[in-house]
């Protein structure tokens, strides 16, 4: 038994869902027989640690602050075990520019796209160069902004005129944006474990329904996307998207459980949109659904989660 | 024990995820329709400390003088223990409800004390009277903006709300003619108007007398029931009162008429009210016998005795000269920080500024960014039910200091700067 803090909430723009992935994370913690001290990631965090001094901090942090390497950061300073991946991952994670480089370098299959800062708008005028962006990634286009969670501030492009709108609207969220092809098919998650020999959980399908893309609402209300596991699909297809899930995890060198977004195409072409570092938690999260088809349950994934906890140095 | 004791035991035998979806195919359709989760995630935020938030309808209860609530607390001690921790009637307190015909009379709208039901706040005034006449899929009109509480409460019931535009002198009572006109020709007149007359939330102005007159004609004509809503008609900086829809009326019973105590005195009472025909009063006691037996017997007695020994006017007074001041510095700091591209309205009373910038800005967008610097708003889209409004923001001025106001506006100004200069190089060719 130890005594576990579950870090949850904080100033992100994803803090409700990270209070329920937080809460479901704490009843599972206190079922396996753990200590838990919930912990508001808030002004007063490293104040908060110091005086709990607990064995280890399972981070329940989505977006912005809890899954883009500060709060591992302080935990490496606190010398405080954490759950998930390191610093360094998380940064490259959080960017999804940074690991759609790093992905194409290590031939993880990715969307083709580019990608923007605002000063390359405000001050090099790259917004000369949106026809010819346009032209090479061909309608419809998928714009976002390069470090934000969930869907905020994504935009589909249909219209050739709509790009520039895209873009404004995705710097809302982000200085810096991604306009990829749009990629149309079937949504997969693949949850990957990274034990010593990494594995990966059953691929789940995001089925939205009724909706032209997995937005924000879709995500996160019962009912609205149904999760499941593709029974249609070739055998061979679900080894590549776990075997690539596995090479995208490996190569930005994540820890604990990722959860990688990948989408099928009609030519059923994989493509690997995301890692996530801090996959969701909640009652309709993509992961704890992998575990229940994996038959292995939510609180054995915690364990896990709990047991692959780390410092980088 | 220590509630942290509680907590350890009450966790172990609760559910995990993978159980919670038993409750999917057993949620009401009501308890389905909710806010969307966008829109309820970036609100989450603003409530944090440190963030400069134009977000709130709050008033300043630092302004209730201390002193008055120690003197009337402690008198209900010795004399209404009992009952003053006791369940009452439903339709509320008498002595309150009588108090509440004569604050009304002040505002020149003569009520019956028996037609008076006090609910658990204006909200839940709102709800009750949404719920007495809209079954699923019913028309209803309500303007456009409209007040963003009573967008769930809409949603809840299944209303199908059609917009009816505003501008300086409120609704356009033109344009609710054509509204009905075309929605009874489809062969379903719209049950309810739902309006704010009085700076009315979130646009904060106020319907001239000329179309309150002609849409009390036209609801005579028609048969149009009318829910008017009048939380804010004493918060006046300026002007003079305009009639109530519910005086205009003159007795005929096509206004139900709602208020609260909560921008005139406290919202931490929850009391309101409701004034309709006794026809329509009965099902909305029914409704709210379901929904919480009574409102608090506590703060009826507090409010009743607050309002037999002080003028309650000299507090209103006294809040209006704070909230003029904070909307005097709002205005001007827009006008000095804001974009030329921007346009406001000028609220002649109320709590709230709304903000119309160009059609390219997408005030979520813009919020999220606000964020950033720590200032928060209410994106345009919570005032409506069709995804309109995504240009503009409701920025409240009665919650926050004028320093903060000051500070607030000018980060906003900045943001939005920065987004129409973004605009402006992603568009080259069109500007």
């Amino acid at each position: 038994m130890s005594r576990v803090a579950v870090l949850k909430g904080g100033p992100s723009l994803e803090r409700e869902v990270s209070l329920r992935s937080g809460t479901n994370v704490e009843l599972a913690l206190a079922r396996l027989g753990h200590e838990v001290i919930p912990i508001e990631a808030d002004q007063h965090l490293v104040r908060t640690l110091r005086e709990t001094r607990p064995d280890v901090a399972f981070v329940a942090l989505h977006g912005r602050g809890g899954e883009d390497g500060t709060v591992q950061e302080i935990l490496e300073i606190l010398q405080i075990p954490y759950t998930g991946s390191g610093v360094l991952a998380s940064e490259r994670a959080m960017d999804k520019v940074v690991s759609k480089a790093l992905f194409r370098n290590a031939g993880v299959p990715v969307p083709p796209g580019y990608a923007f800062n605002k000063d390359a708008f405000s001050k090099m005028g790259a917004a000369d160069t949106l026809p010819e962006m346009q032209q090479k990634l061909g309608l419809p286009l998928c714009v976002k902004p390069a470090r934000q969670g969930s869907a905020f501030g994504i935009t589909m492009v249909r219209e050739p005129g709509d790009l520039g709108g895209a873009i404004l609207n995705a710097m809302g969220y982000d200085d810096r944006v991604l306009v990829e092809r749009f990629i149309a098919g079937r949504e997969l998650a693949v949850s990957v474990v990274m034990a010593s020999e990494p594995w990966a959980l059953p691929v789940i399908e995001a089925v939205p329904l009724g909706r032209d893309f997995y937005d924000f609402e879709a995500r996160y209300t019962p009912g609205e996307t149904e999760l499941r596991p593709p029974g249609d699909v070739d055998d061979e297809i679900i080894q590549e998207a776990a075997r690539v899930s596995i090479l995208a995890s490996r190569t930005l060198e994540c820890r604990g459980i990722t959860r990688v977004d990948l989408m099928l195409d009609a030519d059923d072409h994989l493509w690997v949109l995301e890692v996530n570092t801090i996959p969701g938690m909640t009652d309709t999260s993509l992961l704890p659904k992998a575990a229940e088809v994996a038959g292995i349950g939510f609180d054995r994934v915690v364990a896990d989660m709990l047991d692959l906890a780390a410092l980088d140095v | 024990m220590s509630i942290h004791d509680v907590t350890m035991k009450s966790q172990t035998p609760l559910v995990g995820p993978a159980d919670a979806a038993r409750y999917d195919s057993r949620f009401s359709s009501l308890a389905s329709g909710t806010m969307s989760s966008a829109m309820r995630d970036l609100m989450a935020i603003t409530e944090q400390a440190d963030v400069i938030s134009l977000a709130g309808g709050l008033p300043d209860t630092e302004a209730f003088p201390r002193a008055i609530f120690e003197d009337i607390m402690s008198d209900l001690g010795a004399d209404f223990l009992a009952s003053s921790l006791q369940y009452g009637p439903t339709d509320g307190m008498k002595d309150l409800r009588e108090q509440i015909a004569i604050l009304m009379s002040h505002e020149g709208a003569h009520a019956r004390v028996d037609d008076i039901l006090i609910t658990s706040g204006g909200q839940q005034a709102i709800d009750l009277s949404i719920r007495t006449f809209v079954n699923p899929g019913d028309s209803v009109l309500a303007e456009g903006p409209t007040y963003p509480g009573a967008v769930p409460c809409f949603t809840a019931y299944g209303a199908d709300v059609t917009h009816v535009p505003l501008d300086q002198d409120g609704m356009r009572v033109d344009l609710l003619e054509e509204a009905y006109g075309r929605l009874a020709s489809e062969g379903r007149p719209p049950k309810i108007l739902y309006t704010i007359p009085n700076f009315q939330n979130p646009a904060g102005v106020t319907m001239s007398l000329p179309r309150r007159q002609r849409l009390i004609e036209f609801a005579h004509a028609n048969g149009l029931l009318i829910i008017e809503d009048n939380p804010y008609g004493q918060i006046r900086f300026e002007g003079d009162a305009l009639p109530t829809l519910f005086e205009l009326d003159g007795g005929a019973g096509w206004v139900v008429y709602l208020s609260t105590f909560s921008k005139i005195l406290a919202p931490g009472v929850r009391v309101g009210w409701a004034v309709a025909p006794p026809a329509v009063l009965r099902k909305m006691n029914l409704g709210k016998q379901a929904a919480d037996l009574c409102s608090s017997n506590l703060t009826q007695r507090f409010i009743t005795e607050y309002l037999r020994r002080h003028d309650y006017r000299e507090h209103v007074a006294r809040v209006n000269g704070i909230y003029k001041a904070r909307r005097d510095v709002m205005l001007a700091t827009m006008e000095s920080r804001f974009p030329a591209s921007a346009t406001w309205t000028r609220p002649r009373g109320g709590l709230f500024v709304w903000a119309t910038l160009p059609d390219y800005i997408d005030t979520k967008a813009l919020q999220a960014k606000a964020l950033e610097r720590q200032v928060a708003f209410v994106p345009g889209e919570a005032a409506f039910l069709d995804g309109r409004g995504k240009s503009s923001m409701r920025l409240n001025f009665s919650g926050v200091s004028e320093a903060l106001i000051t500070e607030g506006i000018g980060r906003l100004g900045e943001v939005l700067s920065d987004f129409c200069a973004l605009h402006e190089t992603l568009h080259p060719t069109r500007s």
